[in-house]
C-alpha cells in the first residue's frame, strides 16, 4: 500500500463543497476508497444522501465520471457501463485503463438494489461495489431498511408500547455476496483507514466483482454529534457489532480480534446513540441481552468461518 | 439485397445484427425472446463485434443500457409486456438523460390475467415516457423501422431513444417475405456512431443524472425533451424519404390507402392495418366509400398532418388494440379525436376497441365496424361511442 502521507497528498477525487452534512461518514468512506484508485474511473452511485448531495445541477463534487440513474440498480448500471468499455477497449475505441466503482446506501444495496447487484456479480463484470452501510434509510429521514439493526429505533420502527424499535436482526449482506463465489468481499470501517484503503486497493486490482461492506454512521439518524462518527465507528469494531473481516476467493480472514476486555460490550455503544435511548429505559432489559447475545453468536460464527474456509 | 422467408423476429435480429452495435442489454420475455437468443447466438459465432449482458430482469436491462449508452457506446435492448412494464422506470431515465437506445417492442397484452398474446397495452401504457414510438405493419415495416430508429435516435437535433413495434406472435412469429439490405447497405445507412459527453471520455469527466431540486432546472429539461420530440418530428421524415431513395421502399408518418374521396376513414395501427386495407378493398369493390389510414409514429404525434388527411371524411372510426380505463376511449382514439377538434368541419369519430389479449379480428368484425359507421354517415349519431369488436355477450 502507498504511504498515508502520499496518498494524503495526491488531489481530492470527491472535492469539497458537497452538501453531506457535518459528520457524516459516507465522503469519508468515498474519499478513502477513490484515493487509492489506481486510474481513472467511472463512478455509478444509487439513489440516497451521497448522490443527492454531491451532484446538485449544475454542480458536482466529482472529479471522475458519475452516473447516477435510479435507486436500485447502481449494480446494473455499471455493468453497463463496464461493458461498454469492454466493447469499445476491444474495438480499439478506447485506449486509457479505467476502474469502475459503485457506491450504494444499505437501503440501496441490501433491500431495493439487491437483485441488480447480484445480477452484476453473477456476471463477473470488472468493478468495485461499495455499501455505505449507515443503518436505515436515512435520505428520507430514517426509515428502517433490512440493514437496521434489532432494537433501534427508526420512522418506520418506531418505539411505542408495542414496540422496542425494530423487531429483526440485520440481514448480513456480506455473507450473501460470500455466497456469490465473489473474489474479494470484505467489511470495513473509516476509523481504520489503513485497512479501509488496503482493501479498496485490493479490490481494485481483483479482476471480476469485488465488494466492500463499510461502516458509515450517520449523525442525524443515530442521533450523534458530529464530531464522534469515527469513535463510533471505532466501537462499532471493539464490540464486535462490526468485525473487520476479508473473504479472498473463499478464504476468510479476519482483520481485527478484540481479546478479553478489548471487546466492548455492545450496550456502551449503543448508549451513546439517541435511537437506541429507549433500550437503557427500565423494561428492556431483554432486548438489550438479546443484541449482545446475536453479536457473540456472530463473532463466533466469524471465528468457526476464519478457522474452517 | 435479397428476399428472405423469416420471422418477424428474425428480421428485427437481423437488422440488428447488419447495425452491429457496440452493446446489448437483454432478458427473455415471450414473444421477444428470439430476439434475445437469436442476438446471443450471432455474438456466440463471432459474428458481431458487440458485446451481450444476460441481465437478470428488464430493470437491469435497461439500467445497463442507460449505463452503456452514457458511457459512449451504440445500444440496444428489446422487450415484450411485462418486462417493458418492469422497465418503465427507466425508459423515463433513458429520455432524459438524452441516450439514443433502440428498442424493438414486440406488443403483448399485460397481466392480469396473465395473457402471453398480441395487444398494444405494454407500448401504449409508455406512450408518455418520452421515447420515439413507430409502429410497424409486418416484418417488412419492423426490419426497416429497426434501422431506421438508430439514424432518428442518434440525430443531433433529436438524441432520444426510439422504439420500434411490431404485433407479438401476429408478426413477431409469423414467417413472411422480408427484403433484407446487405450489411454494406445497412452499415453505410446507418453510420458511425458519435458518442457525446461519455462516462469513458477521461479527458472530460462527466456527471450523468444529477440530482435536481427546487429551484433547479428540471422544468427546463422537460421542455428541452419536448423541443428534441418536435424535431424529431422532420428527422423521422427525412430518415424515410433517404430510406426510400435508397432502398425503394419510403416511410412517412403514416400511411393511407383509397382515402380520396372516401366518407368513412378507419384508423389503424399495427398489423390490423393489413386485415383493415384488405376489407377496404372489398369494400370498395361492393362501392363503398372506405378508405384506411395507418399510423406509424405514435410519438411525437403528427397532429396536423393526420388533422389534415382526415379532413374530407364525414365519420372516422379509430381502431385501438388497447384499452384506457376510464378514459374516452382508447390512446389511438384520445390522440385522434384531440387532432380533429381544431378540424375545419368536424367528421363524428367512434373507437373500436379489438384483439385484447390475442383475440382475433376477423374480416366481418371489421365490416361490422363500417356498417355502423355507414349509420353514422347517413346522419344517425351511434348511442356508444366506444365499442368492442369480437366479444362474448353477457
Amino acid at each position: 500500500m502507498a504511504k498515508p502521507k502520499e496518498i494524503a497528498n495526491k488531489p481530492e477525487r470527491l472535492t469539497g463543497g458537497h452538501r453531506l452534512c457535518a459528520g457524516c461518514g459516507a465522503p469519508i468512506n468515498v474519499r478513502q476508497v477513490m484515493s487509492v484508485c489506481p486510474g481513472p474511473a467511472v463512478v455509478s452511485v444509487s439513489t440516497g444522501c451521497l448522490e443527492v448531495s454531491t451532484t446538485i445541477y449544475p454542480y458536482t463534487a466529482w472529479k471522475d465520471s458519475m452516473i447516477h440513474s435510479a435507486f436500485e440498480n447502481a449494480g446494473a448500471t455499471i455493468s453497463g457501463v463496464e461493458t461498454a468499455y469492454n466493447s469499445l477497449k476491444k474495438q480499439g475505441k478506447i485506449k486509457d485503463d479505467m476502474y469502475f466503482v459503485a457506491f450504494g446506501g444499505d437501503g440501496g444495496t441490501y433491500d431495493i438494489g439487491l437483485q441488480s447487484l447480484s445480477g452484476a456479480v453473477e456476471r463477473g463484470h470488472n468493478f468495485v461495489y461499495v455499501c455505505y452501510d449507515n443503518g436505515a434509510y436515512m435520505n428520507t429521514g430514517f426509515q428502517r431498511s433490512s440493514a437496521t439493526p434489532y432494537g433501534a429505533w427508526t420512522t418506520t420502527s418506531p418505539v411505542g408500547k408495542e414496540s422496542a424499535g425494530k423487531q429483526q436482526n440485520r440481514k448480513d449482506l456480506t455473507a450473501i455476496l460470500v455466497a456469490h463465489d465473489i473474489p474479494y468481499a470484505a467489511t470495513a470501517s473509516p476509523h481504520n483507514f489503513k485497512d479501509l484503503m488496503n482493501k479498496a486497493e485490493k479490490a481494485f486490482a481483483t479482476p471480476g466483482p469485488a465488494f466492500i461492506n463499510v461502516i458509515s454512521p450517520c449523525p442525524r439518524g443515530w442521533r450523534t454529534p458530529g464530531d464522534q462518527t469515527i469513535a463510533l465507528a471505532k466501537e462499532a469494531v471493539q464490540s464486535c457489532y462490526w468485525p473487520l473481516y476479508e473473504v479472498e476467493n473463499g478464504k476468510y480472514k479476519i482483520n481485527y480480534k478484540p481479546k478479553g476486555a478489548k471487546k466492548t460490550p455492545v450496550a456502551d455503544w449503543l448508549k451513546k446513540q439517541g435511537r437506541f435511548a429507549h433500550l437503557f429505559k427500565p423494561g428492556n432489559e431483554a432486548v438489550l441481552a438479546d443484541i449482545q447475545d446475536y453479536i457473540d453468536r456472530k463473532w463466533e460464527e466469524l471465528l468457526k468461518k476464519e478457522e474452517c474456509l | 439485397m435479397a428476399r428472405k422467408a423469416i420471422t418477424g423476429n428474425g428480421a428485427i435480429a437481423l437488422a440488428l445484427k447488419q447495425v452491429e452495435p457496440d452493446v446489448m442489454a437483454a432478458y427473455p420475455i415471450t414473444p421477444q425472446t428470439e430476439i434475445a437468443q437469436n442476438y446471443a447466438q450471432f455474438v456466440a459465432n463471432g459474428d458481431v463485434v458487440t458485446e451481450y449482458i444476460a441481465v437478470e430482469s428488464e430493470h437491469s436491462a435497461m439500467s445497463a443500457a442507460i449505463g452503456s449508452a452514457a458511457a459512449g457506446a451504440r445500444t440496444i435492448t428489446a422487450t415484450s409486456s411485462q418486462g417493458f412494464a418492469l422497465m418503465w422506470e427507466m425508459l423515463f431515465i433513458a429520455a432524459s438523460l438524452r441516450l439514443p437506445i433502440t428498442m424493438p417492442v414486440i406488443t403483448r397484452a399485460l397481466s392480469g390475467p396473465i395473457n402471453i398474446h398480441c395487444d398494444h397495452s405494454d407500448s401504449m401504457g409508455g406512450r408518455d415516457c418520452g421515447w420515439i414510438q413507430l409502429y410497424g405493419e409486418d416484418a417488412q415495416e419492423g426490419y426497416d423501422n429497426a434501422i431506421q430508429a438508430f439514424r432518428i435516435a442518434e440525430h443531433m437535433d433529436v438524441r432520444l431513444p426510439v422504439m420500434t413495434m411490431i404485433d407479438g406472435f401476429i408478426i413477431s412469429g409469423a414467417i413472411g417475405p422480408v427484403e433484407t439490405l446487405d450489411d454494406e447497405q445497412v452499415k453505410e445507412f446507418v453510420g458511425d456512431y458519435v458518442a457525446v459527453n461519455a462516462l469513458l471520455n477521461v479527458e472530460k469527466p462527466v456527471t450523468v443524472g444529477a440530482f435536481d431540486s427546487l429551484g433547479g432546472w428540471y422544468f427546463e429539461h422537460k421542455i428541452a425533451q419536448n423541443r428534441a420530440m418536435e424535431n424529431a418530428m422532420d428527422v423521422i421524415e427525412e430518415v424515410g424519404r433517404e430510406f426510400g431513395e435508397l432502398f425503394g421502399r419510403e416511410y412517412a408518418h403514416f400511411k393511407t390507402h383509397e382515402i380520396e374521396g372516401a366518407d368513412i376513414v378507419l384508423v389503424a395501427i399495427g398489423s390490423a392495418a393489413g386485415n383493415v386495407k384488405t376489407m377496404v378493398d372489398t369494400l370498395r369493390g361492393e362501392g363503398k366509400k372506405v378508405g384506411v389510414l395507418k399510423v406509424r409514429t405514435f410519438r411525437p404525434f403528427p397532429t396536423e398532418q393526420i388533422r389534415e388527411a382526415l379532413s374530407g371524411a364525414k365519420v372516422i372510426g379509430v381502431m385501438d388494440r388497447s384499452d384506457s380505463f376510464g378514459a374516452q376511449g382508447g390512446p389511438l382514439f384520445t390522440e385522434i379525436s384531440s387532432a380533429l377538434y381544431e378540424a375545419e368541419t368536424q367528421p363524428q369519430i367512434y373507437n373500436f376497441i379489438y384483439g385484447l389479449g390475442g383475440r382475433d379480428l376477423f374480416p366481418d368484425d371489421i365490416r361490422g365496424a363500417v356498417e355502423m359507421l355507414e349509420k353514422a354517415a347517413a346522419g344517425e349519431t351511434l348511442a356508444q361511442q366506444r365499442h368492442y369488436l369480437n366479444v362474448r355477450e353477457g
